[in-house]
Formats: C-alpha cells, structure tokens, sequence
C-alpha cells in the first residue's frame, strides 16, 4: 500500500511541473504512471481539484484510455500486436501460444506478478511482424520459438 | 569510417541496436576509428538491420545484417556475404520518386547542419518573403490533399484557419496514426524530424497562428524521443520561437503523447484528448478550422500532409503537381505490409496500379502462397481481390471501387486468410475502440460481431442483416470509426461469399 502522505507529496511536485500547461491532463496522469507504475486511486481527487473538475471528470479521462491502468503491472509487460498486418503473419497464432504458455488472457496478470499480458493495436512494425513490446523493447518477427526465448530471457 | 545504422523502429525491432553495439565493440578492438551515424530508415524493412559504410564511391549497403556479419565490415567490403552494393542503385530505392522523404535514410535525424545541406529550411526561408495570402495559394495550387486519409485540400483548410479572426490559432499535428499497415509518420518523425517542424513552421506564418502541437501515439517511443530532441534543437536555433528564422514571425511548437485511443487519430476526438479530455468525438459543424484547439481556428493535419509542404516551397507548387494522376497530386507513401516478399515505405507519384504495387513492388507474398486479399487503408479500409488489381492508386480511383486509400497502408494476405474472421475483427476493433458517443458505433460495432458469428455458424439469413447493419453504421456514425468499418465488412462479403457460406456447404 502506498503511503498517503509521501504519495501526495510526490502529486503534488508531479502538478507543480505542469502548471500553466494547456490541456495538462493526459501529460499530467502519463507523468503519475511514470512515477508509480500505474494512477493509483488517491490520486484522482488530488488531480482533480488541481485542475478543476469533478472527480467523476477526471476518472473519466482516466479509464478512458487504454495506457492507463488502476493496478499496478507485473513485473515484466509482454505486448502482442493483434492488428491486421500481424495477423497476416501469424500473430494470432503467437497470442494463443503466449495465452497458453502464460496461462494469461488479455489483460491479465500472473498470481506471482511476474508477467502482465496485453494486447496493442499496432506499433508501426507492419512490414516486420508479428510485432510485441516486451517492457518497452521492440522485437519484429515474432513467431511461437522467438517468443518462447524472448520469455526465458524475462526468468 | 563512417558507417550509417537507423534507429528507425522497425530496425530496431530486427536487431540494429544489438548489430550497433558489436560495431562499437569491433572497432575498438580493431582500433579502428568510427563515426557511427543512427539514421532513418531507407523503407527496406526487409533488408533491416541494413548497415551503410561510406566510400569514395558511395555509401555502400549490407543487408539484412546478424552479429556474425559485423567483423567483415572492416575487411574487404566487396567480399562481404550482405554486400548490396551502392544504396543509390538498389532498384527498389532507384525506382521511387522521394519529395517527402527525400532525406529519410539519408541524414542524421538530429543534425540541423545536415538537413539544411540537404536543401532543408529553403521552404520555409522562401515562405517568409511571401504574404500570408501568397503561402495559401501556393499550397492550393500543389493540389496537395490531407494524407491523413480524408483526402480534404490542404490549402482549402489553411485558407480557412488564416481568414478568422482570432486571438490565438493553433496547428496540430495529428500523429496518431493508429492505422494497421501505416508507419510512414513514424519513419518520418524518426528519420526526418526537421522537416515536420519546418511544414508546422511554414503553417504557422501562413494562418497566423503561433503554437503548434504535435499528438504521436504512444506507441511510437522512439518517433516521440526523436520528435522531442528535434524540437529542442530548432528551438535553440532560432528555427522555432519568438522570432522564426529572425523574420519577426512567432511559432514554437510541443510534443504530445496519446494514450492508446485508436478514435484519438479522428480530429476532432484529437483536439478533445489534447484538451485533457476523454477522446470523444465532436458533432461538426463547428470545424476545427474555426473552433479547434480551445475552442481557436485550428489547422489538423497529418504528419504526412504538413512534411510534404517544405518541398512544395523549394521546388514550386506546379513542380509537385506535376506529379499524380486526376485530382490525386504529387506523390504518395506507399506503405507495404503484412504477408508480402518486400515491404516497406515506398514514395511514388499516385496511379500505380494495386496490382503493379503488390506483385512488382512487393515482390508477392513472403510466404509464397498466391495473393488472397489486400486490405488498402488501415482497418476501416476495403479488403480487395485480385480481380480489382487494375484499381489505379488515387483517391477517387479507390472510392469507385467502394475502397478507399486511406493513409496509402497496404496488407496483403495469402490464400490462407479468413475473410468471415477478418470481417469479425473488423467489427471487434471497432466495438473495443468506439468512444461511445455515437449509438450506430458503439452498438452496432458489437451486434455486427454477433451477427457475424451466427453467420459462422451457418445462419446465412444472418448476412442480408449484416448488411442492413453496416448501411446504418455508414450512413448514421458521427465519425470515420463507425462509418468505415463497414467497408472491411462488406467488402470480405461481397468479394469473398464463399468464405461466408462454409458451413451451408458443409452441411449439405
């Protein structure tokens, strides 16, 4: 559980760096996941009244997109790209392996913490797929025995 | 010796950073001195990690490379086992007409020096003689159309943003480019990030307006790094700021990360989650054009559009229309994906055909199977037979097929492909990423995913209501999300039946 108090501390330099920007919310809730590795739910009224809106506004924002999460990743974050290009090579193939070798669907994280496992929607690799981010590391032409040493690598 | 590396993303993905490591650690057993240049990418994507070594006779290419090629780079380089050859003679390079990545490959993405030894700044230094008026027209008389997708006149918009009345105007940069099958913004972001900046720099001076935005998605970690560094320096060399080029004009600009919303590549949506808001989209009227950004005239335009207009003012407005084929002018990223031989970023004037650009270009499909579909445009895109291979690749040329080209992204599939489960997807995609505002998306989205599954499951009286569910979508959907999904959808049924009606024949 994180500190209230320390966790304040830190929103609060975190708004502080972004005063005076137009449109600072997004910058603002990338900046919180940065520094606690998700927006963590004390945070939201905190950001709230700094920006002037209503709680409800600013969770909104927040569940909104994607990138944010409510709970904290596992350890490792394996990203397969599930978009058509992919799928034109195999990538569905490949998720189904990842699911099964992880025992993990979508979004999921391991009992242990060890691993999170999502799906992402193209990263722009379209002509070297099937594509994945593993903990922010691009690798092109994945299939299911590049995945498995890219997995033992993570142990 | 000077040796080029990209740190293009796909390069990366296929290994540069590691092959850039052991040149390091080779030259410095060898005591070999060397200047490692990170480039963009050439759009070879089958040859990356393709590695360049300057010579007296040209930069010479090796590719694709692993590890064990690194040592024989400092041997005899003719006797390499990846020797290409010289870069400027690969035929696939020879062949394109590069305006908007003329530098892509070329330059050290973070060298203002090299760009501007490279014709860069001319543009915009031509631009600042001109009257703001003068700036509009020459980029009507381009042609230049929004290669974003929607194919609107890039001069038509400015002129709008230029004639309000406003206290600020802003120029947003829409590099969401969340398409399947699209990485030209990406590449040029990467590769050239100088000449975004100086088309932002040419539309800022030419509506008046002083703050630009560039939104990338966070997808792309590295065009966002180089963006970012990009910008610093043109700002620290008076290309960005209060006084652009020392005309007395004022522009600077900042980058900005999406957050994995596909419907944040929508305009209007954009400008919403730019805003700090949830990327839903906005009802027009209003046009952005007028009530953009904060409510301010707002220029939107895709990377690609706004990258093109410094070539526009060096070379001339009739010089880049003289490419292009009808009213789709100048030239076009052709991006080539998914199952093909040869993909990558190749820039050609439109009106090839969609067969000379599959078969030809791409060299077929890597897997060696025939060619099923081609998908051109992302995933709102239509999915397109061999049958319409003679398709000219132009705007209007597409739409009368019921396609369209989108942001010019091509996936080819082999004849192993599903086209019932890829017209599913369709309708998942737009189920997980419709913003809700919309009834026909957000609903219509996850009955057509039902709707589709009972068609898997032999209902075929399920497929007239399909079709009735995607002519509401199109025809009732506040944005391109909505509206164009059907186009997948109804292309896999109307070109593909068969793959519709497997279940009939197997039960009979």
């Amino acid at each position: 559980m994180l500190d209230s108090v320390a966790t304040i501390a830190r929103l609060e330099d975190i708004l502080s760096r972004h005063d005076g920007m137009e449109g600072a919310l997004l910058p603002i809730l990338h900046a919180i996941q940065a520094e606690f590795g998700h927006v963590p739910q004390v945070a939201l009224p905190v950001v709230a009244k700094a920006m002037n809106i209503s709680r409800a506004e600013a969770h909104g924002v927040m569940s909104f997109y994607h990138d944010f999460r409510e709970e904290p990743a596992g350890r490792h974050v394996i990203k397969l790209c599930r978009a058509e290009a992919c799928q034109a090579v195999g990538a569905d193939r490949v998720a189904d392996h990842a699911k099964k070798v992880l025992n993990l669907d979508w979004h999921e994280t391991a009992n242990d913490g060890s691993v999170t496992l999502d799906p992402i929607f193209c990263l722009g690799l379209c002509a070297c797929g099937p594509a994945a981010l593993i903990d922010g590391k691009l690798v092109g032409r994945v299939d299911e025995a590049k995945l498995d040493s890219l997995l033992e690598g993570l142990k | 010796m000077k040796i080029y590396l990209p740190l293009d993303s796909a390069a990366v993905a296929l290994g540069a950073d590691e092959i850039a490591h052991a040149i390091e650690k080779h030259a410095h057993a060898k005591g070999v001195a060397v200047t490692l240049v990170r480039n963009g990418s050439r759009g070879m994507v089958w040859l990356e990690p393709l590695v360049e070594v300057e010579t007296p006779e040209g930069r010479m290419a090796f590719g694709p490379m692993t590890l064990s090629d690194v040592p024989a780079l400092f041997g005899d380089l003719s006797a390499h086992p990846k020797a290409l050859g010289l870069t400027e003679d690969l035929p696939w390079l020879k062949a394109q007409t590069r305006l908007t990545f003329a530098r892509v490959g070329v330059i050290d993405p973070l060298s203002l020096g090299a760009y501007k030894a490279q014709g860069g700044l001319t543009g915009l230094t031509r631009a600042l003689t001109m009257e703001k008026a003068a700036i509009v027209a020459e980029v009507t008389a381009s042609g230049l159309r929004g290669r974003g997708g929607a194919g609107f006149p890039t001069g038509i918009k400015w002129k709008t943003v230029s004639e309000a009345v406003a206290d600020r105007k802003y120029i947003v940069c829409n590099a969401d480019e969340g398409d399947s099958a699209t990485f030209a913004d990406r590449m040029l972001m990467e590769g050239d990030p100088f000449t975004l900046i100086e088309g932002m720099a040419i539309a800022g001076v030419a509506c008046g307006a002083t703050k630009g935005f560039v939104y990338i998605r966070s997808e792309y970690p590295v065009a966002v790094r180089v963006m970012q560094d990009a910008v610093a320096i043109a700002q620290a060399s008076g290309v960005l700021g209060a006084s652009v080029l020392g005309s007395g004009h004022a522009f600077d600009m900042e980058v900005r990360v999406g957050a994995g919303a596909y419907v944040c590549g929508e305009e209007t949506s954009l400008l919403n989650s730019l805003e700090g808001k949830r990327g839903v989209v906005r009802a027009k009227p209003p046009l952005p054009a007028l009530q953009g950004f904060m409510g301010k005239p707002t220029v939107v335009n895709n990377v690609i559009s706004l990258a093109s207009i410094p070539v526009i003012f060096e070379k001339g407005a009739e010089f880049y229309k003289g490419f292009g084929l009808g009213r789709s002018r100048g030239t076009i990223p052709l991006q080539i994906a998914g199952n093909v031989k040869h993909g990558g970023l190749y820039e050609i004037a439109f009106g090839l055909t969609l067969g000379e650009i599959v078969d030809t270009i791409a060299g077929g499909t890597a897997s060696g199977r025939p060619v099923k579909a081609v998908q051109v445009g992302g995933p709102l895109g239509a999915y397109f037979p061999r049958a319409l291979f003679d398709t000219p690749f132009g705007y209007e040329e597409f739409a009368g097929k019921d396609g369209l080209i989108g942001h010019a992204g091509l996936t080819v599939f082999d004849d192993s492909a599903d086209m019932l489960a890829q017209a599913r997807f369709a309708m998942e995609f737009c189920a997980i990423e419709s913003c809700g505002k919309c009834t026909p998306c957000r609903i219509g989205a996850v009955r057509g995913v039902e709707t589709v599954d009972r068609i898997a499951k032999g209902d075929t009286a399920a497929i007239p209501l399909l079709t009735d569910l995607c002519a509401t979508m199109k025809a009732g959907s506040l944005c391109a999300l909505g509206g164009f999904t059907p186009y997948p959808v109804l292309s896999a049924l109307s070109h593909f039946p068969d793959d519709f009606n497997r279940m009939k024949e197997a039960a009979e």
